[in-house]
């Protein structure tokens, strides 16, 4: 499994209020809440992402509420990947929950800027930098986890399961 | 090697003896929650299985408090679509409104959680009930989904910080000035993927109110949960208000923290967290002079009775400053009736207040008191992210019932003590 795409980096406690704003939160569509996404701290973020695009945090990204709005948004708004310093805790479980692979990495965390050309291999958890021909190693998920992934969400496991 | 009480709570449910920090298991729910905002997703999510009924009809709670009553069409259909798949799937503990409270005040005064609990909630501030002892934990309308349909959920077990708590609160210092403090001193992440286990002689001085109050904002620091031992206050609140069997855990003697905290709860002053962050604490006296539009009191925080009394003691023959905007939510129906019966509903608004039915309303920007650009609010609830209450050029200043009610009155940042309190 692997992404590649433009990366569109933010710093510190990115949290769910502003991936996506309570007010939009009477709606559960894909579409409608992409739209919205990041508006309250880079309102061109919508504008600018492709899909397959990359977002790349500092720490405790997605912290706050518990709200699946957040991953929704983030994944309908074409962004294919997360690699963080630290995930909040209850984002990283909504995004495997979702399908939205996640990936924790400091360095490439540190690093990547806004711009750079960016490729994860998520079999191997090695992030790729090809703007600054660097590469990272990133924690690897637990075998129960990538299945998930692999599933494409919980709610298909469970139902592979069955 | 022992097990922490989190730990303890977890082994018993997943069905296994010991559990150790980063294992993965599988566990058996008590109570699964939602509310109009994450149950809608988690509904639809659980068309998609194959499981068509829920596992349980009494062990799953749906509270309508966020966006009700009814903020909007768009909202109104999120309600009606919960409603309807309560009374097709039989629900026992679907809560209409004017039957309902904010969800983490409400479940306690049903008595639909006791200690030994294990409980999920699509809402992050599910940590809430941590103050009875239980295992008590914020996911998202997936693991809802899946919870409402298979009654189990999968969890990595978390490693544990402890909170020794000693002393007494002094005047006007209750659990939101010491979950501040606390906050104020790990930071937002401080508690990251961990349990906050709160021990010590200290609890005793704490009401069941300032528990989950403390409990609540664990989630504020990156908790997975925060925890309380069951002592008699804990057991008198149960016996109260529900006949549920309970078990009461004990973290080991030999149980391994990853870091240990004293807190000396008759050292803390009155605290306040500024914009844009819960971590970004100052004690009152380093406040300043700020000038505030607005005081909210209320939410799953700071809405019980203890709140409303400890406000109506401050405003009780006063009137708020010119030009200010106080509004208050009792947070459940019963807790209302009992503000009432006590005059405290008359104090508020003789004082100058708005007293709302119960309702999450502006703590998360939703409505019934949002902020317009430049303006300043002191809320008595949990998260002053930009843009939380409403426009992005606003700011947030959380702080306990004491200093909202006293900042209502003299109009900016304060305590009772300016008051001569």
């Amino acid at each position: 499994m692997k992404a590649y795409g433009t990366a569109h980096k933010y710093g510190d406690n990115v949290d769910t209020d502003v991936i996506i704003p309570a007010r939009y939160l009477n709606t559960s569509d894909p579409k409608e809440l992409a739209s919205k996404c990041m508006i309250d701290i880079d309102k061109d973020f919508v504008n600018r992402v492709k899909p397959g695009d990359i977002m790349v945090a500092n720490k405790n990204f997605g912290c706050g509420s518990s709200r699946e709005h957040a991953p929704i948004a983030l994944k309908a708004s074409g962004i294919r990947c997360v690699i963080a310093e630290t995930f909040a805790r209850i984002f990283y479980r909504n995004a495997i929950n979702i399908g939205l692979p996640i990936i924790e990495c400091p360095d490439a965390a540190k690093e990547i800027e806004s711009g750079d050309q960016v490729e994860v291999d998520f079999d191997k958890g090695i992030i790729y930098n090809h703007t600054k021909g660097t590469q990272y190693q990133g924690q690897a998920f637990p075998e129960f986890m990538q299945n998930i992934i692999k599933a494409e969400g919980l709610i298909n496991y469970i139902n592979n399961k069955a | 090697m022992g097990m922490t009480m989190t730990q303890k709570i977890l082994a018993a449910h997943a069905g296994v003896s010991q559990v150790s920090a980063g294992q993965l298991i599988e566990v058996d729910l008590d109570l699964v929650l939602g509310n109009d905002v994450t149950a809608p997703v988690a509904i639809r999510e659980m068309e998609k299985m194959k499981i068509r009924k829920v596992f349980d009809r009494n062990k799953i709670a749906l509270v309508p408090d966020h966006f009700t009553p009814n903020k909007d069409i768009k909202s109104a259909q999120n309600c009606k679509y919960m409603r309807e798949f309560a009374i097709n799937q039989d629900i026992t503990n679907y809560f209409e409104i004017g039957e309902m409270g904010i969800e983490h005040a409400l479940l306690p005064e049903k008595g639909l959680v006791v200690a030994g609990d294990v409980v999920i909630g699509a809402d992050s501030h599910t940590c809430t009930y941590g103050a009875l002892g239980a295992f008590s934990t914020g996911v998202g309308s997936t693991d809802m989904a899946a919870g409402m349909a298979t009654g189990r959920a999968w969890f990595k077990v978390p490693a544990a910080l402890r909170f020794i708590l000693k002393g007494k609160p002094s005047n006007w210092v209750n659990g939101k000035d010491i979950i501040l403090h606390i906050i104020g001193r790990i930071g937002v992440d401080g508690a990251l993927y961990k349990s906050m286990e709160f021990i010590g002689d200290g609890i005793a001085n704490l009401s069941m109110d300032d528990r989950f109050t403390i409990a609540n904002m664990a989630i504020e620091a990156g908790a997975k949960n925060g925890i309380f031992p069951v002592d008699d206050i804990t057991i008198s609140y149960m016996k109260e208000h529900s006949d549920k069997a309970f078990t009461r855990y004990e973290a080991d003697e030999d149980a391994d923290y990853e870091q240990t905290y004293e807190i000396d709860l008759s050292a803390i002053k009155p605290t306040v967290a500024f914009p844009h962050l819960p971590e970004n604490t100052h004690t009152i006296d380093q406040v300043g002079e700020i000038k505030i539009d607005q005081v909210v009191i209320g939410s799953c925080t700071n809405g019980r009775l203890s709140d409303l009394r400890t406000a109506a003691k401050v405003l009780e023959g006063r009137k708020i400053a010119k030009g200010m905007r106080l509004i208050i939510f009792p947070a459940t129906q019963a807790i209302y009736l009992q503000a009432m019966e006590e005059g405290l509903i008359a104090t508020f608004i003789k004082a100058g207040a708005v007293v709302s039915t119960p309702t999450c309303g502006p703590c998360l920007g939703g409505h019934m008191g949002v902020l317009a650009a430049g303006e300043r609010a002191v809320a008595t609830t949990n998260r002053n992210f930009v843009g939380r209450m409403g426009h992005v050029e606003s700011e947030i200043y959380l702080a306990s019932p004491a200093v909202a009610a006293a900042s209502a009155v003299t109009g900016k940042i304060s305590s009772p003590e300016e008051l001569g309190l």
